[in-house]
């Protein structure tokens, strides 16, 4: 999300620091494959790719934030957990992130285990965990899931953005004294906005595809699947 | 959708650098960017001697200088973040231009920008010089698990689709007297994206399909073991803007 929190440049976070999450990303990640292989079939091939694809061109779109030059973009965490589950959702966000830094250097190469951290393995643990609570407690209507995808949207992108203040509080290259504070601050405040934009946009993604083809939602597809697609979905 | 499938930052050449296999590429992108980072930011000459590395990369793969500078401006958010360190910052103040700056947060910006430009510069060298379909197979040659490569694949080829669902969706509301002008463009676009998505993963299953009654078995044909793949030698020559940059870091960490 924001250029800062979620595409961190190089030479923002310190090498040890950077180092260290980097290796806890590709702990995660390796896990991430293990279970993901038992997940990928012919369904989710196309919809893991088109997830990504639809996250790549969204990320894109960088709304300005007008205090301290920062600027954030939406994460997708919450609807690829939503639509490809959180093994192979993480996945998807890594690839994201992984390409856009090769290619278009956004976001720098010795920082991926950084954002890989905050965007793919945080925002997406904790839209899938939010998820599954959710779904188990509200009632399994259109209501219901919309709440539930806003929720879990918006929460996420808010706790990655914490975790850009982690690492920063750990290793940030310059030392802000007591700004830290304003820091947290700041970057809670942006990312409450572009949460509550996200939360709607997977919202409204996630109905629209449970209505029309309640299959293809992987948090819909393993409790009670049956059940869920008679009111959730309706007729194909 | 027909068109082939090279990205926008992919300059057509034959230069020295484009004939490089994609891996070798990868590597000496990657352990470049490392050594960047790796070193102390007070060594400001070192900065200078890893600009004229990717200058002469830039040069051998003749991608020009303004092509370069243009499209760095993707940094431009943290060099705003780097302007504001000065004045934020801890610690001992300077005078500079009557202003009271931070040493600390001068020494932060200039961390910030040197890394981070050199960073741009050197991912947009890698990928004006590589297609992104090289980039895969690059990526699947240095034993990139299959899942992360399939997901890679699939992504590249749907943004396509999803761009011309998108152009489509757009046409149809227009044609339908639908005027969207500036912002309120977003409007349609944001009661639209539900049915985008749909739209452009139906299409996108057809292509899947397509693909695996093509025999499409999760990897790219003749990717692997793969006809070009990286010698020796041309891992030398690409190992050898990494080893002067390790060169220059080992020297600026004795130095410092």
């Amino acid at each position: 999300m924001e250029t800062l929190a979620m595409h961190i440049s190089n030479g923002i976070i310190n090498g040890p620091v950077a180092a260290a999450f980097g290796v806890i990303a590709l702990a995660a990640l390796t896990v991430c494959v293990r279970r993901g292989r038992l997940d990928l079939d012919d369904r989710l091939a196309p919809m893991a790719g088109l997830v990504a694809a639809f996250i790549f061109a969204v990320q894109m779109l960088n709304f300005p934030i007008f205090t301290a030059g920062v600027s954030g973009h939406l994460l997708g965490g919450a609807l690829a957990a939503m639509l490809v589950g959180p093994w192979v959702g993480a996945l998807c966000i890594a690839v994201v992130l992984v390409v856009q830094a090769l290619v278009f250097g956004d976001g720098g190469v010795a920082m991926l285990g950084l954002s890989i951290t905050n965007m793919a393995v945080i925002a997406v643990a904790v839209a899938y965990l939010l998820i599954a609570l959710l779904l188990r407690v509200l009632p399994r209507t259109t209501t219901g899931l919309a709440v539930t995808a806003f929720v879990a949207a918006s929460v996420s992108v808010v706790v990655a953005a914490m975790g850009f203040v982690v690492q920063y509080w750990l290793g940030g290259t310059a030392d802000l004294g007591g700004n830290l504070a304003g820091l947290a601050g700041t970057m809670a405040a942006s990312h409450l906005f572009i949460g509550i934009g996200e939360g709607l946009i997977t919202a409204t993604t996630v109905v629209t595809v449970a209505k029309v083809r309640p299959d293809l939602v992987y948090a819909l597809r393993k409790p009670a699947a049956s059940a869920t697609i008679a009111t959730v979905g309706g007729v194909r | 959708m027909g068109a082939g499938h090279a990205h926008v930052l992919y300059r057509e050449s034959d230069s020295p650098v484009h004939r490089l296999p994609p891996e070798v590429k990868i590597v000496a992108m990657v352990a470049f960017t490392v050594a960047v980072v790796a070193t102390a930011r007070e060594a400001l000459w070192a900065f200078g001697a890893y600009a004229l590395l990717v200058a002469v990369v830039a040069g051998l793969a003749r991608v020009s200088a303004r092509w370069l500078l243009v499209r760095s401006t993707i940094e431009l958010p943290f060099v705003l973040f780097a302007f504001a360190l000065p004045f934020l910052g801890a610690g001992e103040r300077v005078d500079l231009l009557g202003l009271s700056l931070s040493a600390e947060g001068l020494y932060g910006a200039w961390n910030i920008l040197a890394k981070g430009t050199l960073g741009v510069w050197a991912s947009l060298l890698l990928a004006a010089t590589t297609t992104t379909r090289d980039l895969i197979v690059g990526l699947d040659r240095l034993r990139c698990p299959q899942i992360l490569t399939q997901i890679a694949i699939f992504m590249l080829r749907y943004l396509d689709v999803l761009v011309g669902e998108a152009r489509r969706m757009r046409i149809a509301r227009l044609s339908r007297g639908d005027d969207p002008r500036f912002l309120w463009q977003l409007r349609g676009f944001a009661a639209g994206v539900g049915s985008l998505f749909l739209r452009a993963f139906e299409r996108g299953e057809r292509v899947y399909l397509a693909m695996l009654s093509r025999g499409y078995t999760g990897r790219m044909p003749a990717v692997w073991p793969g006809a070009g793949a990286a010698t020796a030698g041309q891992w030398l020559v690409g190992a050898t803007v990494p080893v002067l940059a390790g060169a220059v870091a080992a020297t600026a960490a004795v130095l410092t």
